[in-house]
């Protein structure tokens, strides 16, 4: 059972358990919050994706204050795709006023991945800049070059309130080549992120070599783990969305099996277990088999 | 260059419906070199324009560079009559070019035939590849190995590569390599790459390329 909540959590060395909800494509929020209810005390937080792979859906901010007020520890993710810098700094004073706290910042995929593909791409900040913006929310100011009056301003405007936000980032440990994406998470770090939730790990030895980058850095490290249903929607994942590797031997697993699911479900709870002496914490990403979660956990032991 | 491709027909022969004089202007420049709007793109407008439409050629001219509004209005003085009968002008060339004619004769409508796609350079004949996009002021390729980000990127990220970056290639097209990996091998070919992985890019002053843009350059010895 789960007692403390995500920073707290993280921040007293317990191994983390997060999941990935995602808001309905609509406004009726039914599914998503029985499947908040299903993992009440076996989570610490539920991240709340942002128009995920450019999907239009209900916004993360609202979905996430529905799963605070529900007593949820919700990771409000956020992505530079579609706004600019002042409709970004602006989200995240709204997301502090309602006492959301974590946030998981990303770049976002390009919209022509998703069902609006014909949709300006903003990118106005990328990730690394979010996190700076971040930084100084908290710090009381914000990104702003001069003041209301006209005049310049060297270090932002000084907020009536600041922000008191967790941010973390994502890092991809099978990026390959690896060394880019390995300047770009101590970029992150360097910019605030606290805590890492990372692809879907499979490579146990490559995901060792990349702990020890991160510990190098002190940065938490909740190792992403997938669950798929079929080796079909593993090879669906592999061509549509971005990011996501699932490896041939994993793909050839699932193949022959007459529960694809179940042993999906074994499969990942088999890998959260190999995670927990090497990471911080995990973050299940289950993509449609929410309902699935407790299951895997189930598997995990935990 | 200034890369530019036809329209399609339809929408030329749109554009053109109740115009039965037409003068057709190419250019001596960048649609010469595109195969869009040099002699021979216009010769075969024509010969399409009369054959297929039944249009009325007042004449046609390959100015040397249309968007030289200057030397243009010089070149189409020897057209005045053939222009002065003409019901519209169809002009071969990039939005700057069909806008510099549409400055200088304002008598009959001047009609775009290509459309302006980007700034681009030519790899091989007939292939052009955008490296640059003009994006107003603040250059950052010496902080990117000489390879720009804003365009090779398809996000236009400052500071490393996306989550979507597979086997070095990009997100949105697995034939094309990834911007920030060919910044990282420059780099590390070139020479610092170390400062490079260090450093945050900022976020960039849109302020700097407001459009429309104008640059007025001072002659030295003439007078203001």
């Amino acid at each position: 059972m789960v007692g403390l909540g995500f920073q707290q959590a993280l921040e007293q060395n317990q191994f983390v358990i997060t999941v990935e909800l995602a808001p309905p494509k609509g406004t009726d929020v039914s599914r998503m919050l029985a499947c908040a209810e299903r993992l009440k005390g076996r989570v610490h937080g539920i991240n709340v994706t942002d128009n995920q792979s450019a999907v239009m859906r209900l916004g993360s901010l609202a979905a996430c204050h529905l799963l605070k007020e529900r007593g949820f520890d919700p990771i409000y993710q956020i992505t530079c795709r579609d706004r600019n810098r002042l409709a970004l700094e602006s989200d995240l004073l709204s997301a502090a006023v309602l006492g959301i706290r974590n946030v998981l910042v990303l770049t976002g995929d390009h919209p022509t991945a998703g069902d609006h593909p014909e949709a300006k791409a903003v990118y106005d900040l990328d990730s690394t800049q979010l996190l700076q913006v971040i930084t100084r929310l908290n710090q009381g100011r914000d990104l702003s070059s001069r003041s209301s009056g006209g005049k310049p301003l060297v270090n932002g405007a000084t907020l009536a309130g600041g922000t008191n936000l967790f941010a973390g980032a994502v890092v991809n440990p099978e990026a390959n080549p690896l060394e880019p994406q390995i300047w770009r998470f101590f970029q992150k770090v360097a910019a605030g992120a606290r805590f890492f939730q990372t692809q879907a790990v499979y490579d146990l030895e490559r995901f060792d070599q990349f702990m020890g980058y991160a510990r190098e850095l002190g940065a938490k490290i909740l190792a992403g783990v997938l669950l798929v249903r079929s080796a079909a929607a593993a090879r669906y994942v592999n061509e549509h969305v971005p990011g996501v590797v699932v490896p041939e031997r994993v793909v050839k697993e699932l193949e022959p099996s007459a529960n694809p699911l179940e042993a999906g479900i074994r499969m990942a709870g088999q890998q959260i277990r190999h995670l927990r002496e090497r990471c911080d914490g995990v973050h299940i990403m289950a993509i449609g088999l929410e309902e699935h979660i407790p299951a895997v956990l189930d598997e995990a032991g935990i | 260059m200034i890369i530019t491709r036809p329209k399609p027909f339809a929408e030329i022969q749109s554009a053109l419906q109740g115009k039965e004089k037409i003068f057709l202007i190419g250019c001596g420049l960048c649609a010469t070199l595109c195969q869009s709007g040099g002699q021979e793109q216009v010769i075969r407008m024509r010969d399409r324009l009369v054959q297929e439409e039944g249009k009325e050629i007042t004449g046609l001219a390959v100015l040397e560079a249309v968007c030289h509004v200057l030397r243009s209005k010089k070149e189409l003085r020897a057209h005045r009559a053939e222009l002065s009968a003409s019901e519209a002008i169809l002009v071969m060339a990039c939005g700057g070019g069909v806008q510099a004619v549409g400055k200088l004769l304002t008598t009959a409508p001047v009609v775009a035939a290509l459309d302006s796609l980007f700034l681009g350079n030519i790899e091989r004949f007939g292939q052009f590849e955008e490296r640059c996009s003009l994006c107003g002021g603040d250059c950052i390729l010496n902080k990117t190995g000489g390879i720009c980000p804003l365009t090779a990127c398809s996000k236009g990220l400052l500071n490393g590569p996306c989550g979507g970056m597979k086997d070095g290639r990009c997100e949105l097209d697995r034939q094309r390599d990834c911007a920030w990996v060919l910044i990282y091998e420059r780099l590390k070919a070139t020479g610092g790459a170390e400062a490079a992985a260090l450093t945050i890019r900022g976020p960039r002053d849109h302020s700097q390329g407001l459009r429309p843009r104008r640059l007025v350059v001072d002659r030295p010895g003439v007078e203001k």
